[in-house]
């Protein structure tokens, strides 16, 4: 092969790969990307049941049970406007407690209740979830009012 | 008094790097300019004075001097004097400090020993080191000054974050800004030799010991980084492909890729203007992970110290620097030399998949990681986890592994593979057997396969070394092998770990019992407990296996009152075959009062993950000194 040839070949090569990456990576993010909902775009338009996605918000102040078996907790999760139930079976973030922010990762069961595998609570007494930093006033204003 | 030494220390070694600069660029216009005899002093001087700043930096922090606002943000007085030192880079402007001091003295240090290249290589080398590294000083004088004075100083500090009071933690950052540091230098050589146009194998072999050290203390650094997030956050989980972890990852990835055609490069004069695009790539890799952990710009469950200001500035210098070495990159790539040919069966051509794979892999990451900004940009939110990077991910990493296992055994320039028949097909039965074995254990896929690739890669891995002599057999050699074979192990570990894990999540009193795994656990109590700066509630667990004698283990749940946190200490006792992990939570609420929530987990080889990164480490090292050897008795041998 002349040099010309293999050079061209080997971009070739490193370009086919590299779309394919590119476009494998393109149709799995569409197809996999689990989505961001605060409350009130979940009551809205709520994804289907099963599918992972992500649910942020603030823990309504009095709403958190647990379970007889002791693990399992309830709670609401509200955004001023909406409220939606979560499940939660294991140990909480260190950093959740009510009226405070929350992303739970996980889906929607059946019966509206949202079953969260995952509770990301802030990390650090300045962390916020990034989504509900940017609530605009007033809704920052009416969640607080909510869940005092 | 020192503080303000220090900082005019900093401002000295940012006006050495400006002489640097213009002294590299004189030798570029003309090569006897005088200006060009400054550039190696200068760059010497400022490592000097570079390392005296962050000096007097850790001495602020040794002796918790809170006049000075970023000791008393993120120190207190109280704090274990090993953590009061870490404190000085465990935060944003201190870590700044030490990646410019980092690379101050990697530059010094070339400055001090290179002799290999052509001078005026060298120059343009380290005229664009000084280049990299004043936007850097400019970035902490302009924006993140570490030695601001706080005006009256506060009684006492805000204390260090919990989570950062770790000696794991501690030790992590200098050792990850290490190698992206290395990777500065490589990009700089690069730089270097696209400016004069000297893409040589010499060129590699300069370059080459930096970009092993930098790989070195990257997979050190990810791989201590994978153990803090496993203990420390008490999830149990080992990697989250969170954007903080994928920074550190994608870095790596070139790194590797690097490693490898700068090998081929020195070894045969083939892949010049892939190595050089490497190199860019490479360091600009670890200025997008500095940007996406500094920013904040990322929803990330590590991202400590963020200002978006901040990120703002690392993108101006990430487009100044990339842009820059792309658009020089564009310019030169078809100017330089046409290097040797190969065949595809050869050591060379496998190299070649190689590092096409790599590079798949890391755009597959870099997509990932980037993808929710793109999307945010576009007005709607997406977080990627790991239901799209590990499919997609495996899709190449897959077939890596099998160029990994096959590849070392084929000889430079020209070969069959009827030569390597027997050796293949060794590796292929491998390969089946452990398949079997792992269908008859009624493994879920992705776990199957990368059980039996770890089978095969860990045979492909030592194969190398059959008919040698071992005892003579070069380090670089034994490096490879140990490397690769850390691979294998580490591949096995994640296999194992997310094919075989148990997990049990109970709330027991005091004297009750359950089981994971083959473990059975009984809460023997529940005490309180003091440390220097925390209480805790410890939990007493006596666990045994298989009926074997009891052993106690301890979780904790940790109350700081500096700042007040809680945090919840993991228990592990570690057993030849895996990982008993135990995490305590808090006090069942209401009627069930009394009753302690307790998650454990029993982890069949998970801790091959880390024993692998180690051995992958160590295998980087050997081929450092290797080479490092061999440079030497070239240099003697030169002089005598």
């Amino acid at each position: 092969m002349q040099p010309k040839h293999q050079r061209l070949v080997l971009v070739v090569l490193a370009l086919v790969a590299l779309v394919g990456a590119g476009l494998l990576a393109a149709w799995a993010l569409r197809n996999q990307a689990s989505y961001f909902f605060v409350p009130s775009a979940m009551a809205a338009d709520p994804p289907p049941v099963g599918r992972p996605v992500r649910l942020g918000g603030m823990v309504q102040a009095g709403s958190l049970r647990t379970l007889p078996d002791g693990v399992t907790i309830r709670f609401t999760v509200g955004d001023g406007q909406a409220l939606v139930p979560v499940q939660f079976s294991g140990i909480v973030p260190d950093l959740f407690v009510e009226g405070s922010g929350v992303v739970a990762e996980g889906a929607l069961g059946a019966d509206g209740t949202f079953l969260a595998t995952n509770l990301l609570a802030k990390h650090d007494e300045n962390y916020m979830p990034r989504e509900l930093a940017e609530m605009n006033a007033d809704e920052a204003r009416e969640t607080v009012a909510e869940t005092q | 008094m020192i503080a303000e030494l220090g900082l005019a220390a900093l401002w000295l070694a940012a006006a050495l790097a400006g002489l640097q600069l213009l002294g590299g660029i004189a030798v570029l216009r003309d090569g006897e300019a005088l200006l060009g005899q400054m550039v190696r002093p200068a760059a010497q001087l400022q490592a000097v004075l570079c390392a005296l700043s962050f000096a007097a930096l850790l001495y602020l922090f040794a002796v918790t001097d809170l006049s000075v606002a970023l000791v008393a943000g993120n120190s207190h007085s109280a704090k274990p004097a090993i953590f009061k030192l870490a404190g000085a880079w465990g935060n944003h402007e201190g870590s700044m400090l030490l990646w410019v001091s980092v690379m101050a003295l990697a530059g010094g240090l070339i400055a001090a020993v290179e002799r290999r290249l052509p001078e005026r290589t060298l120059s343009a080398t380290l005229a664009a080191q000084a280049w990299v590294g004043l936007g850097f000083y400019a970035f902490l004088l302009l924006s993140s000054n570490p030695f601001a004075r706080l005006d009256p100083a506060p009684p006492e500090g805000t204390g260090l974050n919990p989570l950062l009071q770790d000696i794991g933690l501690a030790l992590h950052p200098p050792v990850l800004y290490l190698g992206y540091v290395g990777l500065s230098v490589a990009f700089s050589f690069a730089v270097g030799a696209m400016l004069t146009r000297e893409v040589t194998p010499a060129f590699a072999r300069v370059m080459r010991p930096w970009v092993l050290g930098a790989w070195v203390a990257l997979t050190l650094g990810i791989t201590a980084g994978s153990y803090w997030a496993y203990y420390e956050l008490g999830w149990g989980g080992w990697w989250f492909w969170d954007p903080v972890e994928n920074a550190s990852l994608m870095p790596w990835l070139a790194a590797t890729a690097l490693l490898h055609s700068a090998g081929v490069l020195a070894a045969r004069d083939a892949l010049r203007t892939w190595t050089l695009m490497l190199g860019v790539v490479a360091f600009s890799m670890s200025m997008i992970g500095t940007f996406l952990v500094r920013s904040g710009i990322l929803t990330s469950v590590h991202a400590f110290a963020v200002d978006p200001e901040r990120g703002t500035f690392i993108l101006a210098l990430l487009a100044l620097y990339i842009g820059g070495a792309l658009a020089l990159f564009a310019l030169r790539a078809g100017t330089v030399l046409e290097g040797e040919r190969f065949a595809p069966v050869s050591r060379e051509g496998g190299l070649v998949i190689n590092n096409v794979a790599l590079s798949a892999i890391l755009g597959i990451v870099l997509l990932g990681t980037l993808y929710p900004l793109l999307t945010e940009a576009l007005g709607f939110r997406v977080s990627v986890g790991p239901p799209y990077f590990n499919p997609v991910g495996a899709i190449f990493f897959l077939p890596a592994m099998a160029m990994l296992a096959v590849g070392p055994l084929l000889r430079w320039r020209r070969d069959t593979l009827a030569r390597i028949r027997w050796q293949v097909l060794a590796i292929a039965a491998a390969f089946g057997a452990a398949l079997l074995a792992a269908v008859l254990a009624g493994i879920a896929l992705l776990p199957l396969l990368g059980m039996a690739l770890a089978a095969a890669v860990a045979l492909g891995s030592v194969l190398p070394l059959v008919r040698r002599r071992l005892r003579h057999a070069p380090l670089t050699l034994w490096g490879t092998v140990l490397a690769h074979l850390g691979v294998a192990v580490a591949v096995f570990g994640m296999s194992a770990d997310s094919a075989f894990t148990a997990e049990r999540l109970v709330a027991l009193r005091v004297g009750e019992e359950t089981s994971v795994g083959p473990w059975r656990v009984i809460l023997a109590n529940v005490e309180p407990v003091a440390g220097p700066n925390w209480t805790a509630l410890s939990a007493r667990l006596a666990v045994s296996y298989s009926g074997a004698e009891p052993t106690l283990i301890h979780p904790q749940a940790r109350s700081f009152w500096a700042p007040a946190q809680q945090t919840s200490e993991s228990a592990l006792l570690t057993r030849w075959n895996g990982q008993l992990y135990a995490v305590m939570g808090g006090q069942a609420a209401g009627e069930d009062a009394g009753r302690w929530q307790l998650r454990l987990w029993w982890k069949p080889f998970v801790t091959c993950i880390w024993y692998g990164g180690g051995l992958i480490a160590l295998g980087g090292l050997l081929a450092l000194v290797g080479h490092l050897a061999t440079d030497l008795r070239r240099w003697r041998r030169g002089r005598a």
